[in-house]
């Protein structure tokens, strides 16, 4: 089984299923969709195993493949998966097949949607298990085109048009992978001679280490980077998009964007960021620290002023992003082992929230908290769905959500207490907005509008459960997702050691 | 023999009602009988083994100083360790036993109460898991656990309060209740971070050995911070001033959950949190000063409060907040005996007054204004009796328990400060008038509404048996727990002398007799009209009627500095940051209309610009063209 390719198939899942779609006549929506959710079912399987057969002791990329692909560039097509990438993937496989079962009912060229979403989702897949950076920019710049077309088309109107958020999202992404480019090139011109050069994330990190890119290229790049995957994780002040988009998005969009695309931004940081140009990351460290800060608090405050559920979820993930960007900032261990395993928990939890969404507003084409009311009546199903995953986003212990956030505070706390404390407050504002939510479209009197509508049952029934046994399994038993976050996150250890010292912006504000 | 498999296997008693919870949650959610039934089997298992867990205790010696511990690794990552466990010393013991004995009852009492909710499954389910999490957080090995069931506790809580989900006013009270105990767990939350950051661990026994190396070496100001941080919890869950308001306003929930949370979970998790800690408090007198001072402030404050209120499960609501602050201040004056002793007690007596409460509820179709009952005695004759000991043990009249535990506290607060002792028997004193003035009114005092009297009846089996219990219960285990040496067992420090201060004890009697007389006077007899002295004590009366407007100030606070602030931010967010980018779009858009006249789609036009171009580089060629060969020639 070792020389079995396990990642290049998890990749090739959905693009087989885009290709194989090509190929089904449109009117045959049934085999669309289960040629769709058989190839993310292999992904998963396929994810779990590796999850589970990742050997913790020895560390380190496993599964790896190595293919010299242009040799006059050094690009290689290297897959491989460590402790930071590995909990991604599986998370980007779950929310992927519950995107697929969210997006069941569709009736809108259903079969045209399927093959852009398997794009997406093979797009980024590739990302996170890329060990090369041209793989990984070309599976970034993948997954910008179908995301525009999703929305245009499937997507929907409220607050702003559907063409005004598709554009507003398809902008910041490439504004973003613009900036990264840039860095890129910089990074793979600085690090080697040219008859050396390559684009190994590794290779580059050992360059890092050996002293090829000075002080002030560093912090020059990690600026560059920081601007690039900080608006993908919305970074205050460059969040706008995420709120907006989210909104105008369809279901299955919403989900893969908010679950695990905007998470590239933090895991590009760590494995650019801070594996290539540590003394850049150490540099711009409280600047983070305290745009952290700002975002956990600033969309905590403005997701108490929404009305549209999916604008409360799209400000909440903004303020979540913010315990990333914390955990990150702190540059210890335990911070971005939290930081990690945060992306993974709000990535199963903001999902959820987005298929329950999606299917009350399939059925009643309603979103607003004034307009829906007493849903717990006629969909006690949905309302444990929204339970669950409002309960994990106040960061209730048994979920997903506590631990890495506890994590965080631990590791960020010695570090920047006054941001700390300030963030950690954010735990009571989150815990409202998340209860008043709740409260008014779940509970109340029974609304006879809403009897003729029926509560998830089936394949609906299938993102919750996927995403419900993510939320609690890794909830109770913390150490199976930590434990190999850790494992990845260990290894940062002699680097972080190094820059222990290294100077900071301003000196390093607390 | 048991109870040895019942110490090494403690684990099991919050995990076989967490084990109801899944299964009535999974599978048997929509047949109510059967969820009842694993509900109560596993309670009676949870308590034979925590029975056994005592038994143990007692038998193998195991003291407060000398815990049983087991423990496995819960997480690990980095430098980081936290463990789950169980830790039994003869505090957790008590505690055990407490939980399982009036969640086991409570939960019969339901089988009858709740008889007929279309929610009756879920309601066990509920009930379990709120067992559960109260019985992990009372095993708890260290702070984080601790945290982990506390929150628990706080979402059953939220679940059970708002467990009629259909009524505005029980999703506003849970959601209240799960609030305002988050603003404590903030302040827990950080504190624990605090002692983490600080000794590495957070948990009891290492810490326990830590600190007094780290006060000779750092001084106690960093723990001081850490300790009134830890306070704020307790101040959340036990309902102490400030943070109390959303204790009446549980009362939302079905009465056995009321009961629940007044008497064994919840609440007193809040006491136990701060008597476990007492190893961390007690080397901190400005934190000591605290407790104790604001558990006797919220212990008067709450009886003034209850003098004055119409509903029962309020007037019991607000003594519950009065009682806990009695224990909050026998915890500062740093007597851990007298304050668990008291918890036990009151678990007992204040269990059956809501259970009480609940059976006449029952009886008049959800009446809950005492001044429209009256004559209650004769229609429910089982109910008055349970009702009568109830009253006379919180308002502590020997030999009933209340008498004992509440003897000890002002005996202990005799010890160290006067002003406290006289706010503890003020508190004593109008305790008595309150419960007093509520059992003369339901159940003395002529019917007020005729149709409602005649329909009352009382209760089946179900919920009598219960009652029963817990009178017994009430009665005997002020003392027992007197006689059988409480103090040797359930202590900090020192075992505490056992001996009844008579001075105390007969004047705290005296008063309390007195002011069932005066009750009597009042609102039998009513030889004095109870408007007449409303009228005369004016603001005060109203003050206390409208409970002092600390709900009224917080919606105002919340208006303006919460929503206010949230509704600014937005705007800010959508015209200023928002705004920029959005003219940043405006201003590519500018730029592109001035260029694109350019392009107008004429080939002739660009054949036009084409040829001007061509002549335009023969020319330049035909001037220039030895410089451009001589950088051609450089570049090849």
């Amino acid at each position: 089984m070792a020389s079995f390719p396990l990642l290049t198939s998890v990749l090739l899942a959905p693009i087989a299923a885009a290709i194989l779609l090509c190929f089904v006549s449109a009117k045959s929506v049934q085999s669309v969709r289960v040629i769709c959710a058989t190839a993310m079912s292999v992904g998963l399987l396929l994810t779990v195993y590796a999850f589970f057969s990742y050997d913790l002791s020895a560390g380190g990329m496993q599964f790896v493949e190595d293919v010299p692909w242009i040799k006059d560039l050094g690009v290689h097509y290297a897959l491989g998966v460590d402790g930071i990438s590995l909990p991604m993937l599986l998370l980007t496989e779950l929310i992927g097949l519950a995107a697929v079962f969210s997006s069941w009912s569709i009736e809108k060229r259903p079969k045209e949607f399927y093959i852009l979403l398997m794009i997406l989702i093979a797009g980024v897949t590739g990302t996170f298990i890329a060990r090369d950076l041209f793989i990984f920019l070309l599976c970034y710049e993948v997954v910008v085109i179908p995301i525009y077309i999703m929305v245009i088309i499937w997507g929907s109107t409220k607050r702003v048009s559907k063409e005004y958020a598709g554009m507003k999202l398809t902008i910041y992404l490439l504004m973003g992978s613009a900036f990264m480019l840039v860095g890129v090139v910089a990074l793979y011109l600085q690090a080697f001679p040219p008859e050396m050069r390559t684009f190994d994330m590794q290779a580059l990190a050992q360059a890092a280490a050996m002293g090829h890119f000075s002080e002030g290229f560093q912090i020059f790049a990690f600026f560059l980077l920081l601007l690039g995957f900080g608006s993908l994780l919305s970074m205050f002040p460059f969040h706008s998009w995420s709120p907006d988009g989210y909104a105008g998005a369809p279901t299955a969009v919403s989900m893969i964007h908010a679950g695990v695309l905007k998470k590239i931004g933090g895991y590009g940081l760590i494995r650019l960021g801070l594996l290539v140009l540590p003394l850049g990351a150490k540099f711009w460290g409280p600047l983070i620290a305290g745009l952290a800060m700002i975002n956990v608090m600033y969309a905590a405050y403005i997701a108490l002023a929404q009305h549209d559920l999916k604008y409360v979820i799209g400000y909440s993930s903004v303020s979540h992003m913010g315990y990333v960007l914390l955990g990150f900032a702190a540059l210890n261990v335990v911070s971005i082992s939290g930081a990690v395993a945060n992306m993974v928990a709000h990535g199963v939890m903001s999902a959820l929230f987005f298929a329950m969404i999606g299917y009350v507003y399939e059925r009643t084409h309603m979103r607003s908290v004034k307009e829906l009311r007493g849903l717990a009546h006629q969909m006690p199903r949905v309302a444990t769905g929204f339970m669950l995953a409002g309960m994990a986003s106040l960061g209730l212990p048994g979920l997903i959500g506590f631990m890495p956030e506890f994590t965080i505070f631990v590791g960020s706390f010695s570090v920047y207490p006054v941001f700390a404390v300030v963030a950690i407050a954010g735990i009571i504002f989150t815990a409202l907005y998340t209860l008043r939510m709740l409260a008014k479209i779940l509970f109340g009197p029974r609304d006879s509008r809403f009897d003729k509508f029926e509560d998830a049952k089936g394949v609906a029934m299938m993102p919750l459960i996927i995403l419900g046994i993510a939320l609690v399994g890794f909830g109770i038993f913390p150490q199976l997702l930590m434990g190999m976050v850790g494992s990845g996150t260990e290894q940062l250890l002699p680097l972080l050691d190094r820059i222990a010292d290294a100077p900071a912006f301003l000196g390093g504000v607390r | 023999m048991f109870y040895e498999f019942a110490l090494e296997h403690a684990w099991l008693i919050p995990l076989l009602p967490a084990l109801a919870f899944v299964v009535i949650g999974m599978v048997t959610r929509s047949h109510g009988r059967i969820s009842a039934l694993i509900a109560v089997c596993m309670s009676i298992i949870s308590f034979a083994l925590a029975a056994g867990v005592t038994y143990a205790v007692v038998n193998n010696g195991i003291t407060v100083d000398a815990p049983f511990v087991q423990k496995l690794s819960w997480l690990h990552i980095g430098s980081v360790n936290i463990t789950m466990g169980v830790l039994i010393d003869p505090l957790t013991a008590m505690m055990l036993v407490v939980v399982t004995t009036v969640s086991l009852l409570v939960q019969i009492y339901s089988c009858g109460y709740m008889k007929g909710d279309p929610g009756y499954g879920r309601f066990f389910a509920f009930l379990s898991l709120f067992a559960a999490s109260m019985l992990g957080l009372v095993l708890a090995v260290n702070f984080l656990q601790m945290y982990v069931f506390w929150e628990l506790v706080g979402l059953c809580s939220y679940l059970l309060i708002g467990f009629y989900y259909y009524k505005i006013s029980a999703r506003e009270a849970a959601k209240k209740a799960f609030m305002t105990t988050r603003v404590g767990d903030f302040g827990l939350l950080l504190g624990i971070l605090l002692l983490q950051i600080t000794f590495g661990t957070v948990d009891f026994l290492e810490l326990k050995t830590l600190i007094p190396g780290y006060i000779v070496s750092a001084g106690t100001g960093t723990l001081t911070v850490i300790g009134l941080l830890l306070f704020v919890g307790p101040i959340g869950k036990s309902g102490q001033f400030p943070l109390h308001v959303w204790l009446p306003d549980a009362m939302e929930g079905p009465t056995p959950v009321s009961a629940l949370i007044h008497a064994a979970t919840m609440v007193v998790a809040g006491v136990y949190l701060v008597g476990r800690s007492l190893f961390l408090f007690s080397q901190l007198p400005l934190v000591m000063t605290v407790i104790a001072w604001i558990g006797a402030f919220t212990a008067l404050f709450a009886a003034s409060i209850a003098i004055t209120q119409h509903a029962i499960k309020r007037i019991l609501a607000y003594s519950t907040i009065s009682q806990l602050g009695y224990m909050m201040l026998a915890l500062g004056v740093g007597s851990l005996t007298a304050s668990f002793f008291h918890l036990m007690t009151h678990a007992f007596f204040k269990a059956l007054l809501f259970l009480c409460a609940g059976a006449v509820m029952h009886a008049m179709r959800d009446e809950a204004d005492i001044f429209k009952m009256g004559g209650l005695r004769k229609k429910m004759p089982v109910t008055f009796a349970a009702m009568t000991i109830g009253v006379l043990a919180i308002s502590g009249i020997p030999p009933f328990a209340g008498f004992f535990s509440k003897d000890e506290i002002l005996g202990a607060a005799a010890a160290v400060s006067t002003p406290l002792y006289v706010v503890a028997t003020l508190t004593a004193f109008m305790t008595a008038f309150y419960m007093a003035r509520l059992l003369f009114v339901a159940f003395f005092a002529k019917p007020a509404d005729e149709e409602s009297y005649n329909h009352a009846h009382e209760v089946g089996k179900f919920m009598c048996t219960p009652l029963i219990v817990l009178s017994v219960l009430a009665v005997i285990s002020g003392l027992w727990g007197h006689l059988c040496g409480f103090g040797e067992w359930v202590r900090f420090g020192m075992p505490h002398a056992e001996g009844i201060d008579l001075g105390i004890a007969v004047s705290s009697t005296i008063l309390s007799l007195i002011a069932f007389g005066l009750a009597w006077k009042i609102y039998v007899a009513q030889t004095w009209s109870s408007d007449a002295i409303a009228e005369k004590c004016g603001i005060l009366y109203k003050l206390s009627f409208n409970k002092f407007y600390i709900d009224e100030i917080y919606a105002a606070l919340i208006k303006w500095f919460v929503d206010g602030v949230a509704k600014v931010l937005y705007w800010i967010d959508v015209n200023i940051v928002d705004g920029i980018i959005n003219a940043l779009g405006a201003l590519v858009r500018g730029i592109s209309k001035l260029l694109s006249p350019l392009e107008t789609g004429q080939a002739q036009c660009y054949a036009g610009i084409f040829a001007c171009g061509a002549i335009a580089l023969a020319v330049y060629g035909y001037f220039y063209a030895g410089k451009i060969v001589a950088m051609l020639g450089g570049a090849f």
